[in-house]
């Protein structure tokens, strides 16, 4: 009587680089994130880091765009403006839709206002994505606490696939960035950054950081080398 | 064309019918549709042809022109083939310039025609490096039920196989047409098979419908040699879909059987 | 005209063996606004290629409500070739923009991206034989370098027969004066042909021998391809934890 589960070893080692069509594994593995899974073979379907997590195998992608998830916080630039909603690039595949009763707290009066008194077109928002799926357009909401219109500050825009190193790990990498800077940061699922500071070069220096952190998202001893660059400069 | 939506059931119905050997018209796999040539049909072209592969419809004409040779081939007439889609023959072509399918075909035909070396160029020269005789080779589709390529192909074949060629004088710069014919100058004879591509499994003279449905397609065109010896002389994988190398060669051999076959449909006897 | 394209020694007009490939270099994420980007020099053949997408189709009725529309584009630049050539797309420059899209859709897991649209832009800076092979391998690097979900990457390769003898690789002078031109496309992992052309006058036997060599080099192709991907997107050390 056997006992355990005989299974054959990855074809990978950890965080190893690995291109599209690489054979991951074989066997009774998971398929996660960027991964597909044709017969008992696993398969990478882009440019990243392989991993194994539990029993499912991974790829941690390395370029891509953003696939909007519900729950998701967006920085979008509006690009058209229909009659009762705006349409939003949202630096995903598909425009993203802002119905203006997810904006406004009176239904618009199409007959007296017309929809750009409140949204013009190049303006941005901080929104929440509410809905998605791949056959409708996702859908975005500004109605809670900290979304709406983007007055002032700096917006900057980084790959999609950094969003998670610049949050770190419990967000300690954000946190150390606001702590730092003293400055007010808001981070878009999407590669968009929010910048609110007390003035420009503050935001600057914040933006400079970002794009350090982009550049060198997987290498070691990141966090502390951006806590060095941050309050060196902030003399 | 190649954007349209893939009726997924229609799909399963041609795949499944396919493991019993048959198809929806009530062909086997390798069969060819009915194929009619008729030949010498517009007469005021130097050669015409119509055939039909079933109920695909194609005429193709040839009109000689004296014109000037390309800079590097100074001494060799000039072949040039095109193709129009028209309107009328499917809902879905439309008027206007020819499209990437139908530069395709005219390209495709156009290599199987000029690679057998079917059209002898080097004897179409009148003055060299000035006037050569030049073969408009002008396909038309007329009613498109699968296979264009194959029937476009034998339609031009044709059409240049009973083509005659104006007799021209060459007095000092001039050059003078007569109201004399003489045959066209011909060497190798190319036949063209297309096969599409279904799940795993091949099928020769494609349908419409198997059109629609199919991954990918090859068309082969085969020729004689000088010496006789049976050679490919044009090939053509078309469609998104792949072909593994078992896939190619089995295809391959297919087609040099189909063509034999249809070689022997060929008007006056010609090999 | 009779120049020998191969010398009694079996070497070719470059020197090189029957069956070796140019010195090709690729290079990758080399524009700023393509979402994916990769320029080949491929012996004196060079040629840039981006691809922005997936994004939204337009016109809208282009868009496909199940999958994502694939579009190609090959273009010559007029100074890429010895005759200045028309900006104007050619016939053969539009055939051939259907056969590199047809070479690499299979690639593309299109179905994950309804009613969007991928465009791949392959431009042509200098042209000296198997272009169309040098733009679908390059092709394949930007779409890779724009995060494009794929099944595989693509390799391609042409072989042909010149004075009786079947050639990889081919170059320019090679094709104009050869017996036969044979493009060939791969995905390498999975074993399957994605593109193949050919024209000429081959027997059965030089057909079989020419796909056996297209295949190795697509292979060699596909090694240079990762080996560039790996130098790019190398990483120092393992992400802090």
């Amino acid at each position: 009587m056997k006992s355990g589960v005989f299974k054959i070893p990855t074809n990978f080692s950890a965080r190893q680089l690995v291109v599209p069509g690489f054979l991951l594994a074989e066997g009774k593995y998971e398929a996660g994130p960027n991964v597909y899974k044709e017969g008992e073979r696993l398969y990478s379907t882009v440019i990243g880091l392989a991993e194994l997590r539990n029993n499912t195998v991974t790829v941690i992608p390395l370029r891509g765009c953003y696939i909007p998830s519900v729950g998701d916080i967006v920085i979008g630039k509006v690009v058209d403006v229909i009659t009762t909603a705006w349409m939003l690039d949202i630096r995903s595949p598909w425009l993203g839709v802002l119905f203006a009763k997810e904006h406004l707290s009176k239904p618009l009066n199409v007959m007296k206002e017309d929809a750009r008194d409140y949204l013009d077109v190049g303006e941005m928002i901080i929104a929440k994505v509410i809905s998605f799926d791949r056959t409708k357009n996702p859908a975005l909401t500004t109605k809670e606490q900290g979304l709406g219109k983007i007055q002032r500050g700096t917006v900057i825009e980084v790959d999609p696939t950094r969003v998670p190193r610049i949050i770190g790990k419990k967000g300690s990498m954000i946190s150390m960035l606001k702590k730092d800077s003293g400055c007010q940061i808001y981070v878009g699922q999407n590669g968009r950054i929010w910048i609110s500071g007390k003035n420009r070069e503050d935001e600057a220096l914040v933006a400079g950081a970002i794009k350090k952190i982009e550049a060198e998202a997987h290498t070691t001893g990141l966090t502390d080398r951006i806590h060095e660059y941050l309050i060196k400069n902030r003399m | 064309m190649t954007n349209q939506i893939i009726p997924a059931v229609k799909r399963r119905q041609i795949i499944e019918l396919a493991e019993t050997g048959k198809r929806m018209d009530g062909r086997s796999l390798t069969d060819l549709r009915k194929v009619e040539i008729k030949t010498n049909v517009v007469e005021k072209a130097e050669g015409s042809a119509t055939v039909k592969f079933g109920d695909t419809y194609v005429i193709a004409g040839v009109k000689f022109e004296i014109g000037e040779p390309f800079p590097d081939t100074p001494n060799e007439g000039v072949m040039s083939v095109s193709a129009e889609f028209v309107p009328l023959a499917s809902p879905g072509f439309e008027t206007g310039p020819p499209d990437e399918n139908a530069i395709e075909l005219a390209r495709v035909v156009d290599r199987g025609l000029r690679e057998s070396k079917l059209l002898d160029t080097s004897k179409l020269c009148l003055i060299p490096g000035k006037k050569v005789w030049i073969a408009w080779v002008d396909i038309f589709i007329l009613d498109h039920c699968g296979n264009l390529i194959d029937a476009s192909s034998l339609a031009s074949l044709c059409a240049l196989l009973t083509s005659k060629l104006p007799k021209a004088e060459v007095v000092g710069d001039e050059v003078k047409v007569l109201d004399e014919f003489v045959p066209v100058p011909l060497r190798a004879i190319p036949i063209n098979v297309t096969l599409a591509k279904i799940g795993d499994k091949l099928f020769v003279d494609p349908s419409l419908e198997e059109e629609e449905v199919m991954d990918c397609r090859l068309s082969v065109a085969f020729a004689l040699d000088d010496q006789k010896q049976e050679k490919i002389c044009a090939m053509q994988k078309g469609g998104v879909g792949t072909l593994s190398f078992e896939e190619l060669l089995r295809a391959v051999e297919i087609a040099k059987v189909k063509s034999q076959e249809l070689r022997k449909l060929l008007p006056s006897g010609e090999k | 005209m009779d120049k020998k394209l191969i010398t009694e020694d079996g070497k070719r007009l470059d020197g090189r063996r029957f069956d070796e490939l140019r010195p090709i270099k690729f290079q990758i994420g080399v524009l700023k606004n393509a979402d994916g980007s990769a320029y080949v020099e491929w012996g004196r053949t060079k040629i840039l290629v981006g691809v922005f997408g997936p994004r939204e189709s337009h016109p809208k009725h282009l868009a496909m409500p199940d999958r994502c529309l694939i579009r190609a584009r090959y273009h010559m630049a007029p100074f890429s070739v010895e005759d200045r050539k028309s900006p104007a797309p050619s016939r053969r420059e539009i055939e051939l923009s259907k056969v590199i899209r047809e070479a690499l859709e299979p690639a593309i897991f299109v179905e994950l991206f309804p009613r969007t649209t991928i465009d791949i832009f392959a431009e042509v800076l200098q042209a000296d034989g198997s272009t169309r092979c040098a733009a679908i391998s390059t092709a394949a690097l930007a779409l890779a370098d724009a995060g494009v979900p794929m099944r595989d990457l693509v390799s391609s390769v042409a072989v042909a027969k010149v004075d009786g003898t079947l050639v990889l690789d081919v170059m320019d002078m090679e094709d104009k004066l050869g017996d036969s031109d044979m493009p060939l496309a791969m995905m390498p992992s999975r074993n399957q042909i994605t593109l193949i052309q050919m024209d000429g006058l081959l027997t059965h036997e030089e057909f079989v021998k020419s796909i056996e060599l297209a295949k190795k080099g697509c292979m060699e192709v596909y090694a240079k391809q990762r080996e560039a991907l790996d130098s790019h997107f190398r990483v120092a050390g393992k992400e802090e934890v």
